[in-house]
């Protein structure tokens, strides 16, 4: 078995057995990339070698020390790019300083190596929305990995990377986790810093590992969680050691079906595989218990209001003065400005800043920014009433598995309506898991597809307690 | 809840976007489309206080204490252009 097929546990071992070096795993990721990037595209950029000095150095005897994490290219990482899959920070942006989350991941000794693809500033579900190069899905070269952490998923899946992070704004970790058949997992909003992650919409925004385990991805958040002082929504709580959630059994714990997810619309491969998994859950003790989430359908519409808004307050910063693409065509300040977004920004990007500004604009702001805001707080109430009738809520994690490369180019709309199961959880900062449960067949193909669990605020515990009974089972 | 009929070069202005008459045209239709959609809010009851956050976190200060940031030199390293140790921007008064 080659070192970039293995997990965070299997790699730790050999390393404390002196069995292999840091040196030897980042080599052979290494070698993975270059076989097999070129089809598969999840990486941007890689510099080996100074991957290869930070190895050498690495702590073995630290709980990450010597294990190589790919990171999605919105995350600063001292000296290297941080193009955020975009023409406006790709020619001549190289990060100043570590983000919070890899502050943390050096501390426990692992190697941050290579950027990995994504949807321009984290809009998208597809990874198509990169300005600079596309990324496919290793189950099936023809489709989307998803996204917008579709580089980091697509790595994990096609054994290019050991583990990596990803963010998640309305599904952005758990959906490409789910369509490249991995686990993704979003932490409560808060658990982990967001400083130093380019932001798209701060109030969902949160980064989370993207691991080929349940057991690797309890492993990872136990080294990612905690307060952070440059980020003042950073939660101030206990980070219990997420390990003690796995081998434990899951009897007698409820598990919340929403009626207003098992709807119709619902691709019927990943219905069936879904209905399976509940049946597996139920097997092993779980009890499964109908509730609802009333206000489930206005979620899209309540995100696309608060995520673009935010979004377009968020990328003003992206003005040509300080970093990033500056027009060469401008004579004066206020057209310098105009034509550096013009040409920076790709076209969704553009389209969520127009949606953003129009809805925060005068006369416009209490009819949607406000009403949206309300709904949010519907909700999560709906939410905090079904808790107190469950221990977690299950759902598909997408309506349907990947789509071939370009089916929803033309359609934003249809492609929004397809974060109908993951936005809710961003809105509530709810914790929430994907782990693959199967398959669903699509013009003949066999395409991964993914288990939601959500779970309570910060009760990540409970979340993966049950993926990693369900993965085992 | 107002009727959707996006006033495009307006917003593309207050956004700083220099849209092509192409674009203008698509983002028009395209957010008209969306917005469509979007309008579904209204015909919800929303009683309900606004929550900006998901957490209920408030007005979370810090000791007014100086702490390191970057440098200079690093603040600057980025700048498309530069003069001296400034950043470099079109003229702005005549």
């Amino acid at each position: 078995m080659s070192l970039a097929n293995s997990t965070i546990a299997t790699l730790r071992q050999r390393l404390l057995t002196k069995e292999i070096s840091p040196r030897d795993i980042v080599t052979d990721v290494a070698q993975a990339i270059d076989s097999q990037n070129a089809s598969i595209g999840a990486y941007l950029s890689w510099d080996l070698d100074k991957a290869l000095k930070e190895a050498d150095l690495a702590d073995i005897s630290q709980p990450l020390g010597g294990i190589p994490i790919g990171i999605k290219d919105n995350m600063n990482v001292i000296g290297e790019p941080c193009t955020c899959g975009s023409r406006m920070l790709a020619e001549n942006y190289t990060a100043p300083y570590d983000a919070g989350a890899i502050v943390k991941l050096r501390g426990a000794g692992a190697v941050p190596f290579g950027r990995l693809n994504m949807d321009e500033f984290a809009m998208g579900s597809s990874t198509e929305n990169s300005a600079l190069g596309v990324t496919r899905n290793p189950r099936d070269l023809e489709r989307i990995p998803g996204g917008s952490s579709g580089g980091s998923a697509a790595a994990v899946a096609g054994n290019l990377a050991i583990a990596t992070l990803g963010s998640d704004t309305g599904g952005s970790i758990r959906q490409p986790a789910a369509l490249c058949g991995c686990v993704g997992l979003k932490p409560t909003y808060g658990r982990i810093s967001r400083y130093g992650l380019v932001a798209f919409a701060s109030s969902l925004d949160q980064i989370g590992p993207i691991t080929k385990t349940v057991e690797d991805s309890a492993i990872l958040l136990n080294h990612l969680c905690g307060k952070d002082a440059r980020d003042s929504t950073s939660l101030d709580v206990a980070v219990p050691d997420f390990t003690l959630a796995l081998g434990q059994d899951i009897k007698g714990l409820r598990i919340g079906l929403p009626k207003e997810y098992f709807i119709s619309g619902i691709h019927a491969g990943v219905s069936a595989a879904v209905n399976e998994a509940i049946k597996k859950l139920e097997a092993l003790g779980a009890i499964p218990v109908e509730i609802s989430l009333p206000h489930t359908d206005v979620g899209v519409s309540t995100y696309y209001i608060i995520a673009p808004a935010e979004a377009s307050a968020n990328l003003a910063r992206f003005d040509g003065v300080r970093y990033g693409h500056r027009s060469s065509a401008a004579t004066d300040l206020m057209e310098h400005y105009m034509m550096s977004r013009e040409e920076g920004f790709g076209p969704e990007v553009k389209r969520r800043i127009l949606l953003g500004t129009y809805v925060l604009s005068s006369g416009y702001y209490d009819a949607y920014y406000l009403k949206a805001q309300r709904a949010r707080t519907l909700i999560r109430q709906d939410f905090e009433q079904a808790f107190e009738k469950v221990d977690v809520i299950v759902s598909p994690t997408s309506p349907t598995p990947a789509h071939k490369l370009g089916a929803l180019k033309d359609n934003p709309l249809a492609a929004y309506l397809e974060d109908i199961f993951t936005i809710p959880v961003n809105l509530a900062g709810l914790p929430a898991i994907s782990v693959p449960c199967g398959t669903a067949m699509e013009d003949g193909k066999s395409l991964p597809v993914g288990l939601q669990i959500i779970g309570k605020p910060l009760d990540e515990m409970t979340l993966l307690r049950v993926a990693d009974a369900f993965e085992k089972a | 809840m107002p009727s959707p009929q996006i006033d495009i070069h307006h917003i593309a202005k207050l956004s700083r976007l220099a849209l092509t008459d192409e674009e203008a045209v698509k983002y028009q239709d395209q957010l008209n489309r969306i917005l469509g959609h979007i309008d579904q809010l209204s015909t919800y009851q929303l009683d309900a206080e606004p929550s900006a956050h998901a957490m209920p976190i408030f007005d979370v200060i810090r000791p007014d204490i100086a702490r390191p940031g970057l440098t200079q030199e690093e603040a600057l390293s980025n700048a498309p252009r530069r003069a001296m140790d400034q950043f470099q921007i079109p003229k702005v008064m005549e």
